[in-house]
Parts: structure tokens; sequence; C-alpha cells
């Protein structure tokens, strides 16, 4: 499997707790890869170490490589470039305060693209990716907000993947969503891999055990076992994680 | 929620073993009768048979029950799934243990051609590889489990000497044919009632190793 990221020795700090504890993994390209653990276990705070979201985080101090395509995240590399590239899905549906169109235009709009006809290309391929074209097609102009949680959460991941990214992280993208919501967002997930390489933070197991490829565990700030999403759920090799997807703990 | 799940996991614990007493009955009943060749007897095994009928559905509802409730995974999904697939072998132990007794109803009255003192061992044998296996599921013994496996080559010796005796005999005197017959078919259901006791102790062995049929494991417990 071709390599994404390498992160190797990571540790991170928040002022004296140290959040992450000398991480190393490699996430595949065209996989989705799901983050499990307890809250506080450090989970969502690696995740944001890929695209250098911490870096907004007073007090934030981390050590170790991350390389993403053999590149160095944290070396002489322009943020915003980065993050085009490594886009994020929050938790709870956070579309802008303007039009369905204008939120998934506005990334590419601020990297410069400013044809209208590039534009219009942009979002229907980008609402299409994020299967939502169909639902909102007729109502552009309309403010994002009117939609459903379900909607909105589908409008974001369009305004992620408007910006063409490699990699897609998505911190509990369904958790605030109903089932049939969730389902959709799940079926997204699966066709995107093709494209994109994922990277999900989930409280729910039987989620990481659907829809992903491999499975990686998180306890206070360290990673516990990592390995193929099939063998974790079904043998996983450390205690610690049998304990924690069975319910024994977190 | 986990300490309703652990009395769940407890209860069907419970249900196997009750369920693995009922077949283990029918084996030395069945043995007995023929023995005997005491009908009433045999008719237990007929009765026990829609018993153990009746257990297999509660277990597989019980299992059902807890997969859509708990959504299990790892140990719990390798207990669960094993016991879903150990009562349908233990359940046609019972059926092979009644079909034992339908032939025994059917040669009551006759002279045995032989003694059949190795259907008895059949019997004894097969009833031992059933227990240790359920024993196994019960204390999560790998070793007994895979003892079962190495156990069904003394069953499949014993089917095999009485093939063979009884052969002889029908070559003595052509008339013990019938008979023969008879005691043919109801080693074939003792040799088949040790298959069913090696299934579920490969089932017991994916229980505690995930690893189903494995050849890693056969290899290292019998000279394949």
């Amino acid at each position: 499997m071709e390599k994404k990221f390498e992160i190797t020795d990571l540790n991170l700090w928040y002022d004296a707790f140290q959040a992450l504890k000398n991480i190393n993994i490699e996430i595949p390209k065209n996989n989705v890869t799901a983050f499990i653990g307890p809250s506080g276990c450090g989970k969502s705070t690696f995740l944001k170490t890929l695209n250098r979201m911490n870096d907004l985080v007073e007090g934030c101090k981390i050590n170790g490589k991350i390389l993403l395509d053999g590149e160095d995240v944290y070396g002489d590399i322009d943020v915003n470039a980065l993050r085009k590239r490594v886009g994020m899905v929050f938790q709870k549906p956070n579309p802008f305060p303007m039009s369905i169109y204008d939120n998934v235009a506005f990334g590419p709009r601020t990297h410069g693209k400013r044809s209208k006809h590039a534009l219009d290309e942009i979002v229907e391929t980008a609402l299409k990716n994020a299967a939502i074209w169909d639902e909102v097609k007729d109502r552009l102009k309309k403010s994002a907000l009117s939609l459903s949680g379900g909607q909105q959460q589908r409008i974001c991941i369009a305004r992620a993947l408007a910006v063409s990214p490699d990699v897609i992280l998505m911190d509990e993208p369904t958790s605030a969503l109903d089932p049939i919501s969730t389902s959709k967002i799940e079926d997204l997930i699966f066709d995107l891999k093709e494209k994109y390489s994922i990277i999900i933070v989930t409280h729910n197991m039987q989620q990481a055990a659907r829809i992903s490829d491999l499975t990686a565990f998180f306890l206070l700030g360290e990673l516990i076992e990592t390995g193929d999403t099939d063998k974790i759920f079904s043998m996983p090799k450390n205690k610690k994680t049998e304990d924690y997807i069975t319910g024994r703990f977190g | 929620m986990r300490n309703k799940f652990e009395e769940q996991l407890k209860e069907l614990n419970n249900k196997l073993i009750e369920m693995g007493a009922v077949v283990e009955h029918s084996i030395s009943t069945t043995v007995e009768a023929l023995l005997k060749q005491d009908s009433g007897l045999a008719d237990t095994v007929i009765e026990d048979e829609r018993l153990s009928d009746a257990k297999e559905k509660e277990i597989e509802t019980l299992c059902l029950k807890l997969l859509l409730h708990q959504q299990p995974v790892a140990s719990d999904l390798r207990i669960i799934s094993s016991a879903l697939k150990m009562v349908t072998d233990m359940e046609r132990i019972g059926d092979q243990a009644r079909d034992i007794a339908e032939i025994t109803k059917f040669l009551e009255g006759s002279n045995f051609i032989k003694k059949p003192e190795d259907i008895e061992k059949m019997a004894v044998e097969t009833r031992k590889m059933l227990k240790e296996s359920i024993d196994s599921f019960v204390n999560r013994d790998l070793d007994l489990a895979t003892n079962v496996l190495k156990h069904d080559d003394v069953v499949d010796e014993l089917f095999m000497k009485i093939r063979k005796d009884l052969i002889g005999l029908i070559r003595e005197n052509p008339a013990n044919g019938e008979q023969a017959l008879d005691l043919l078919m109801i080693a074939k259901y003792f040799e088949r009632i040790g298959d069913h006791a090696v299934n579920i102790a490969e089932w017991v062995i994916f229980m505690i190793t995930g690893k189903h049929r494995s050849g890693e494991i056969l290899y290292q417990y019998r000279k394949y």
C-alpha cells in the first residue's frame, strides 16, 4: 500500500500536559483510516497535527516528524497550501452563513479562482461528489443554514472537496446526525476513498468497523494498536484494545 | 450495559451446558438401548431429540438477540458466532442419536450377529469428545479443544475395525447381511457424531484464537 502520511516519534504538549506520546504510524493512500479511543485519548489532537490545526493553539509544542508524500509537514511549507491538500470536516456541521453556492465556492475563490464558468463547474462537481447535488441544485442561492443537519454536513464535505484536496480529515462527522444522514455520509466516505485518503475519528465502534480499512486505537496519548480493521474488531492483539472496543472501559 | 451483557453471556454459557447435557445423555442412552435391545429406552432418545431441538432454538434466539442488542466485537463476537455454529452440530448429534434409536427399535428381539462391544466403545469415545468440546467452550480451554481433534482418530479407527468385522461376518454367512448393514449404519452414525464433536471443538478454537481450521493449529496438534 502506498503511504500518504508517515509519522515518526511524534510528541505533543499543551503546556506541561503531554497529549501525544511517541506516535509512530503510516497512513496509506486511498484508504479509510479510523482513529478510535476514549475521550481525551489524543485522537482528535493527532488528527489536527496532520494539517497543523494545532498551530493556532497557544502553548502547543510538537516534536517528531510528519511526512505527507515524503514532505515534512512541520518543515518549510506553506501552511495554506497544506490545508488545501489536507481538508477537514468537523463534528458539528459548520456551513458559513452564506448561500450553498458561496459556501462551496469559498475555498476556490480564496485560492484565486474567479471565472464564473470555472467556479460553476467546481461547485457542481463538489456537490455531486458529496452526494448532495440532486437535493440542492435548484436552490444554490439559498442559505446553507436552511438545510438539515445531514445536508449541511454534506455541504461541508463539498466545501472541503472543492479545493481538490488529497486527504480529508473527519472529526466525528456523523455524531450529530440521524441514522439516514449517517448512512448517506458513510456511503459517501466509501465512494470518496477512490480519489482521496480519508482519516476519520469516531466514537462509534460499528461505524469504524463498517467503513474503515485500517483502525488505530489511542489511549492516554499513546497509540496502542493499529492494524486491519477486520483484525482489530475480530481479534485485537492488545488486551487494552479488546477491553475498549468491547465496552469494558472507556 | 456491560454488566447486563456479561449476564447474558453467562446465560448463553449455561444454555450451552444444558444442551450439551441433553445431547450427551442421548448418546449414552441410545447405546444402552441398543445393547439391551430396549425399545422403551430408545423412545426416550427420540423424546430427547425434540428437547435438543428446542434448546437449539432457544440458544439461536438468544444469540440473535445479543447480536442485535450488543453489536458485539472482538472476543464477544467470536463467542456468539461460535455458539451459533456449535448448536447446529449439537443438534445434529441429537438427530444421529435418534437415528440410532430408530434402528435399535427395528432390531428388537433379534440375536446379535456379533456383540456390539466396539459400537459401545465408539459411544464412550464420542460422548467423551462431545463433553470435552463443550467443557473447552465453557472453560475457554484451547488444549482440551485440540485434544478433541486428536481423539477423532480413535473413533475413525473403531469404525474401520467394525466395518472390517462386519464384512467378515457377511462373507461367513450372507444371511448376516441385513443386520450387518444396520450395525454398519449405527457405527457410521457414531463416526459422524465424532465429526460433529470435532466441528464444535474447531469453533471453540476459533473463539479462543480467532483462527478457524487454521493449518498452523491443526499441524501443531495433528500429524497432517
